[in-house]
């Protein structure tokens, strides 16, 4: 179907896609050293299936999965806020240094001796502050930000990637294992995938009803407020939400990079932008990405794994390429 | 079709009663910026019906003044205003956002929009006060939109991309998202911008055909002549902090605007208008 009439027909394309993300889902409960076929993976889920595969599904892949699922979906819905909060379409979580704000602060809490949830509260602070810090300098309407601010980004990244470094020399090194699992983007140790998962569905159903506000933003600030978009306050509200929707994935499967400025962009160039249908079809295709890369991270070379962070950018790259390529030629979008 | 059968198309949704009643009112304005006087204490009101021209030189505070007279201002601006700007009987401030957005509209001078979007949907933009929090963009929003798009010739670009457009469309689409708010004021910064001859008179015929329609029209101007034949009055910045604010009659005077724009000018008459020679 071309994209003009997917953009026509919005609700078709989220429906397609919740069906894709569905698909990518039972893949992930299915695929893997031992093969469940799809009536034991459907027995486990929903009724009282027994031995080796329905557990497996139950105990290891079902978390896995859904922790791939709410991390992918949290990135990309945060690259989509982040691109209509700073007008730029290169924004993205890990690209302005916010994963790097949050990696510091969790290993930071790490070296420290703190338990997990100070680790998840110090990922948020970090990626806050990251932002912050980011946003603080690179702030302003004027054509200049667009080059401050991926200039500011690309600085903060680094001085994150150096504290980061630091620490790994420092540490104890029973310790750097734990560590390195934030550096490689790894989802094998993701066990408790709910709290982000319900960040994911209560961030998105907040963001949801500002999502005209959001198109209008998208056109200027002067123009939004003549239009009467509070922009003070919305700018906020999407500055803390990506904030903590990317502190909440980092936390889960570590730094991911890619999904937060790829997806959207995806997603855009299918579906047209607004943002009504742009934020719950990024959250979608995130979520799926993410999800059918750690099943390849899985699979590939079983029995080792890979760290999903590399699969995501090998899968991202070509289709985005692919995309922009096939448009160029299009002249739509 | 005329310029005044364009504008009846454009129905403003908001009665204005009370015609001697200001459709904005400025007491006591003034602005500063980076600790330069822009404006000194001046008063001003548009009234349903005129047409109202700010001229002044490059820098003069054409441009915050005008944004001031809509009562925003930019998170990054240093500019200082002082005095009351009204809205009706209501001072700007206290009145909702959205409300406000109903009220007056501005058309931005400088507008880029980092994401690709067709005609349509960016003058749908302009729909976005009228529409509840969940609301979505329905036929009759589509039919007003058009209706702007006819309004300033660009009728059939629905679908075209707004980034593969000249700038003088541009200029037009984004006039066209100000018609589609429907405000009862209207606060134009340059709408001449990157416009032909044709339809730099075209967008005034129409402005002023709004205007003789009871809508109130602000909009900088460049274009002495042009301010000479569509505005009534005429708000002029001298660049120094001094403000003329009067009828065209009074403020377009040789000696005036050669003060004001630092360039002696002559006033002719040429087949019945005013033009100012430099």
């Amino acid at each position: 179907m071309s994209r003009a009439r997917l953009a026509r027909h919005p609700f078709l394309a989220l429906a397609l896609l919740a069906l894709a993300a569905l698909a990518a889902l039972a893949l992930a409960l299915a695929v893997g050293s031992i093969a469940v076929p799809a009536r034991e993976v459907f027995a486990a889920l929903f009724g009282d299936g027994g031995g080796t595969g329905a557990a497996v599904v139950r105990e290891l892949r079902l978390s896995r999965a859904l922790a791939c699922f709410a991390s992918g979906g949290l990135l990309a819905l945060a690259g989509t806020l982040m691109q209509v909060l700073l007008r730029n379409p290169l924004a993205d979580p890990y690209i302005l240094g916010v994963s790097g704000g949050a990696a510091v602060g969790a290993l930071a809490a790490v070296v420290l001796g703190f338990a997990a949830p100070w680790m998840d509260a110090a990922a948020l602070v970090g990626a806050l502050a990251a932002m912050l810090a980011v946003f603080g300098l690179a702030h302003g309407d004027g054509s200049w930000t667009q080059t401050r601010l991926l200039l500011t980004g690309v600085i903060v990244a680094a001085g994150c990637g150096a504290a980061i470094t630091l620490m790994l020399a420092l540490a104890p090194a029973a310790q750097v294992r734990s560590m390195l699992f934030w550096l490689m983007g790894d989802a094998s140790a993701a066990n408790r995938p709910w709290p982000a998962l319900v960040v994911l569905a209560v961030g998105l159903a907040a963001a949801l009803p500002f999502g005209r506000d959001l198109n209008v933003l998208a056109r200027g600030q002067l123009s939004a407020q003549a239009l009467g978009v509070d922009t003070r306050r919305l700018r906020r509200g999407l500055y803390v939400l990506a904030s903590l929707f990317t502190a909440v994935a980092v936390t889960l499967v570590g730094t991911v990079g890619f999904v937060g400025l790829v997806v959207p962009h995806l997603t855009r160039l299918v579906l047209g932008n607004d943002q009504r249908v742009l934020m719950p079809a990024s959250a979608l295709a995130g979520g799926a990405l993410l999800t059918v890369a750690d099943t390849l991270a899985r699979t590939v070379i079983a029995p080792r794994q890979l760290p999903v962070g590399v699969l995501t950018v090998l899968i991202g790259v070509p289709v985005f390429l692919f995309l922009l390529a096939r448009n160029a030629r299009g002249q739509t979008r | 079709m005329s310029a005044p059968a364009l504008a009846a198309e454009l129905v403003c949704p908001q009665p204005w009663p009370d015609a001697a009643l200001p459709l904005l009112a400025a007491r006591g304005l003034s602005i500063a910026l980076g600790g330069r006087e822009l404006c000194r204490a001046f008063d001003f009101a548009v009234r349903a019906g005129q047409c109202v021209a700010i001229l002044g030189r490059n820098g003069a505070g054409k441009t915050t003044l005008l944004h001031a007279l809509a009562g925003l201002h930019d998170e990054g601006s240093a500019a200082t205003v002082r005095g009351e700007v009204r809205f009706g009987t209501r001072p700007c401030a206290a009145w909702p956002p959205l409300q406000a957005a109903r009220f007056r509209g501005l058309l931005p001078q400088h507008r880029a929009s980092p994401f690709a979007a067709t005609v349509l949907e960016t003058v749908l933009i302009g729909r976005h006060p009228h529409l509840g929090r969940w609301g979505w963009e329905g036929e009759a929003d589509a039919a007003i939109a058009r209706a702007a798009l006819a309004a300033v010739g660009l009728q059939g670009f629905d679908d075209r991309d707004l980034r593969a457009l000249s700038g003088g469309e541009q200029q037009r689409v984004a006039l066209a998202t100000l018609l589609t708010q429907t405000p009862r004021l209207l606060l134009l910064d340059e709408p001449l911008n990157h416009l032909d001859l044709h339809h730099q008179i075209a967008t005034l015929e129409l402005l002023a055909a709004l205007a003789a329609a009871g809508r109130g029209v602000v909009m900088v101007l460049h274009d002495l002549d042009m301010a000479a034949r569509y505005a009534d009055s005429i708000v002029l910045l001298d660049g120094a902090g001094g403000v003329t604010v009067g009828s065209r009659d009074e403020v377009l005077t040789e000696a005036t605007l050669s003060h004001a724009f630092g360039h002696p000018l002559q006033r002719c008459e040429v087949a019945g208008k005013t033009v100012f020679l430099p």
